[in-house]
């Protein structure tokens, strides 16, 4: 029964609302206060930025809701909002089909191959986002590898245009959001116990059926997580879909710098970002409820 | 004979997407090798033009300093921050706990689209942009969640009694910090480190609204390089950068197996010499 | 172990006298020490008993500094230390799993109290070698603790306890970790070193026989107080209640009520005869396994003792003594334990014997 250097025994506080204050500090103990230099760094730096931000957005140009009505009164802008919801769609629904048989198979083979299949999801972590987008740029391009490589075995005689492109975009989106969604159902996958999978299987139940109706669902937890995470990081990319993607796939990170460096609308670059902000808060918060979010983030570092 | 067939089918699967993961390593690479300006690939000839032209380009190597820069303060200060904070949720008591690891961990969530934005919209204002200390006071607020998740887990890992042990041998709670938790924890603080290293090191997007004639990162340098006129400069930075970061795991791999490979050896040792009690 | 302290003047310092004053601590609502009175006399080793969950480790833990009393004080030599943290105390102290620091070495960690001391290094060097003569692991200041065995693990957490000369010793059930034979070992090594320095050792344990073993004296507690404060004999022949009497060794009890100066049995449904000063209110009739002799069913028993028939169930040798399970006709299991006589005696399996004591080797309890 070892307890901990600064157990205080004060248990609960009355809350008298004169020395509220003050009891709130003192339920910082000596260690607790260690929290407080990168809270404040935290508040001023993140957390108030954002503050002025939204309220630039509605007082730039002018005080009130302009820029959100001009966001939903301009098709240009309207049609941009739905790319990104679209492209964010398919990215997600593609990774997802290609992130669950890699993490299936991760399960099934010996741990020498796992080891090599995990570090190859874990190369992508190490290169930076600018050089992937960049070598994509390179491969999917009219004069790129994948082009000449088509055209050398005689596939297709013109090549075929990929960049600023649909497929091009979410070519490039799915190479980066690929490795966040496999570790999170990977993991799930793991702790799934093999032997209900053979306990289904004993209860007459083919090895199909039993994958399909034991061994799916327990990955769901998995799935819904790297579903989320997917999604709500491929609301936010910036650099891939400025690279890949041509006028028709602007997404809403490229619009929200277009807005500031071109033609410096501040209040409306602003807001732009505020609706993306709090869309991905929503779902976070909606969605999380279903989900064990702090779990799989700490898991992915 | 499904379960063959499936498994092949899976294994065929895995081995495009594997290839998928790694596709810009393999492309790149070689690419920085190339002699032509034309970024044809595959390259052509090779030779190292494009990493001399890093090494004697004015505008790279300042980029490159910079960005040197304002990583090893970033990570500096991530190190610090994070260390302490770590130390407070799990050693200490707080108010709102719940709220504040929200509060820490929040960065991880928010794109960093918005981040860039709303950074830009008040550093303007305070005269901070294009500064290093704007870029490591951004950075390190973006690198900090990872580092605390790093040392978080560290430090539950230490035995309580040990420092305890300490405390009652006469060292205050600094000194049982500095000569018996710290090195304990000193891996996951190194790798916290590292990792707040190289988000800074690499980092785009924010550093995007922040550069400017004055102060550029050299992921904004190699962006402008893709973005106006494809320099091949930039496959040499990617190659140079990716190898980097290889070798530092590599590095760190190699000596925590050696370090493992030692106390095995010293401990056969010993055994062997062991008299029991 | 007969290595011993270098030179009088090595043995400096003496056992201090640790007061404990009505102290309390409470989690919330559950109160795991309730008002703690307890003088630790100068020198002395005390041990601390209880099962898990008696409050023995947060008294100790009070005592050490590392939890703060809910009220109450502690003093030590007259001085209060209750608001002193653990650092300033100069208290030894041996944890369970012996908590030496794993990236020093041996040496290292026995040094760290000295180096905090601001002792001089050479000073440091002998210190720490007389130190680790004192446990015997003399030569082996070079290694890392991962590379001992528990036993040697121990006996560093010893040497980095008492190096710098503390003037009491705190122990918290620093054998629990450790085979039995090791165990017994170290009882008597942890006894020993006791007796060289003199200074006062607090010991806690669940284990009544490592109390019995070592202590000078025992406090056996329950549910957060102390049942019983005295010396090993007395916990053992003077039990004052009858927790204590099962917690501390063997014992046959018999339950019923004290009617006068007799105490009827309501099990077995018999009446013995009692000794004079017998607390009237007493519900339990206890004598210890080695008062209990074993004669023949139609053997009598002398004038001064009491007894009740039973039945021998097993008998089990453990070398120079007997352990016999007798069960009485109402199905009460009694346990004796006997010498084992030269010749044969009529204590085998199945016999009908009678169950004997002398009237004064009962004692009435709770």
């Amino acid at each position: 029964m070892t307890s901990a250097p600064a157990d205080s025994s004060t248990g609960r506080l009355r809350g008298r609302p004169l020395s509220l204050r003050l009891s709130l500090w003192a339920r910082f103990d000596g260690w607790g206060a260690l929290v407080l230099p990168l809270l404040v760094v935290l508040v001023l730096v993140f957390g108030l930025p954002l503050a002025v931000m939204l309220s630039r957005s509605l007082t730039d140009p002018s005080f009130g809701l302009q820029n959100y009505s001009d966001v939903f009164a301009n098709s240009v802008y309207l049609r941009v909002l739905g790319n990104t919801f679209l492209i964010a769609t398919i990215v997600t629904a593609v990774t997802l089909a290609l992130a669950y048989p890699y993490a299936y198979l991760m399960t099934l083979v010996g741990p020498v191959w796992r080891m090599i299949m995990m570090g190859l999801v874990l190369v992508p972590f190490w290169t930076s986002i600018l050089v992937r987008s960049f070598a994509l740029v390179l491969f999917l391009r009219d004069t790129g590898a994948f082009n000449s490589a088509l055209q050398s075995l005689g596939v297709i005689d013109e090549p075929i245009p990929l960049i600023r492109t649909l497929p091009g975009v979410v070519f490039g989106m799915v190479q980066v959001a690929l490795p966040f969604a496999v570790l999170p159902i990977f993991a799930t996958m793991q702790g799934i116990d093999r032997r209900l999978l053979q306990a289904a299987e004993s209860l007459g139940d083919r090895p199909a059926g039993a994958f399909w109706r034991v061994f799916v669902p327990l990955s769901v937890p998995g799935v819904a997580a790297a579903v989320l995470l997917t999604f709500v990081q491929a609301l936010g990319y910036y650099i891939t879909p400025a690279l890949l993607g041509g006028p028709k796939n602007t997404m809403i990170g490229e619009l929200i710098v277009q807005q500031v460096s071109t033609v410096l609308r501040f209040g409306f670059a602003a807001a732009l970002a505020t609706l993306l902000l709090v869309t991905t808060l929503l779902l976070l918060v909606v969605a999380g409820r279903f989900v064990d979010l702090q779990k799989h983030l700490m898991r992915q570092s | 004979m499904t379960k063959i067939l499936t498994r092949a089918g899976l294994a065929i699967l895995a081995a495009l997407i594997g290839v998928y993961l790694i596709l810009p390593v393999l492309i790149v690479v070689p690419m920085s090798f190339s002699d032509s300006s034309f970024l044809t690939f595959p390259p052509g000839e090779l030779s190292l033009r494009w990493f001399r032209n890093l090494v004697e380009d004015p505008v790279w190597i300042g980029s490159a300093l910079a960005s040197l820069k304002v990583a090893l303060l970033s990570a500096v200060s991530s190190v610090v921050l994070g260390v302490l904070a770590s130390l407070a949720l799990v050693r200490g008591r707080m108010p709102f706990r719940n709220t504040i690891i929200a509060i820490l961990l929040a960065p991880l969530i928010v794109p960093y689209v918005i981040i860039g934005l709303a950074s830009y919209i008040v550093f303007l204002q305070l005269g901070l942009t294009q500064t290093t200390l704007g870029f490591v006071l951004v950075h390190t607020c973006l690198a900090v969640p990872y580092v605390v998740i790093n040392v978080v887990a560290g430090l539950v890992s230490v035995d309580r009694r040990v420092e305890m042990a300490a405390m009652s041998l006469g060292a205050g709670p600094v000194t049982t910090f500095f000569q018996v938790t710290l090195p304990l924890i000193l891996p996951s603080v190194l790798s916290g480190g590292l990792f707040a290293f190289f988000i800074s090191w690499d980092e785009v997007v924010t550093a995007i609204f922040l550069s400017g004639p004055e102060l550029t990162t050299l992921p904004v340098q190699m962006w402008s390089g893709i973005r106006v006129q494809i320099d091949p400069t930039v496959a040499a930075i990617s190659t140079i950068v990716m190898l980097v970061i290889f070798g530092s795991f590599i590095v760190l791999g190699l000596t925590r197996l050696i370090r493992q490979l030692a106390h095995r050896r010293s401990a056969t040792n010993s055994s062997a010499t062991n008299t029991g009690a | 172990m007969t290595a011993d302290l270098e030179t009088p003047a090595a043995k400096t310092s003496t056992g201090a006298p640790i007061s404990i004053g009505a102290v309390s601590k409470k989690y919330g609502d559950n109160t795991v020490l309730e008002s703690v009175d307890l003088d630790v006399r100068a020198g002395e080793f005390l041990t601390l008993l209880g099962a898990s969950g008696s409050g023995k480790s947060t008294l100790l833990n009070i005592v050490a500094g590392f939890t703060r009393p809910t009220s109450g004080t502690v003093q030590v030599d007259g001085r209060d230390i209750t608001s002193l943290p653990p650092h300033k105390r100069g208290f030894g102290m041996v944890f369970q799993h012996y908590a030496l620091f794993p990236h020093m070495s041996v040496a290292d960690n026995v040094a760290f109290p000295l180096k905090r001391q601001k002792v001089a290094k050479p000073e440091i060097r002998r210190r720490v070698a007389e130190a680790l003569e004192l446990v015997e692991l003399g030569d082996l200041g070079g290694r890392r603790p991962s590379e001992l065995s528990g036993g040697q693990q121990q006996r560093v957490a010893l040497a980095r306890a008492i190096v710098f000369r503390p003037r009491v010793l705190l122990m918290d059930e620093p054998l629990g970790a450790l085979d039995k034979l090791l165990r017994e070992q170290l009882q008597l090594e942890i006894r020993r070193l006791h007796q060289e320095m003199g200074i006062t050792f607090v010991f806690v344990t669940h284990d009544q026989d490592e109390a019995l073993t070592m202590s000078d004296r025992i406090a056996l507690l329950r549910d957060g107080r102390i049942v019983q404060l005295g010396t090993p004999e007395q916990l053992y022949a003077e039990p004052n209640c009858r927790y204590t009497a099962e917690f501390v060794g063997a014992s046959n009890i018999f339950t019923g009520a004290v009617r006068g100066t007799s105490f009827a049995d309501e099990v077995n449904g018999r009446s013995y005869r009692i000794t004079g000063d017998a607390d009237q209110s007493g519900k339990s009739l206890m004598i210890r396994p080695e008062r209990l002799g074993i004669a023949s069913a139609d053997a009598p028993v002398p004038d001064t003792a009491e007894h009740v028939e039973a039945v021998v169930e097993d008998c089990i040798y453990l070398g120079s003594s007997r352990t016999v399970q007798l069960r009485t006709p109402a199905g009460q299991l009694l346990v004796a334990r006997t010498d084992v006589p030269r010749d044969p005696d009529e204590v085998v399996p199945g016999a009908r014997v009678k169950a004997f004591w002398d009237v004064r080797d009962a004692c009435v309890l709770d």
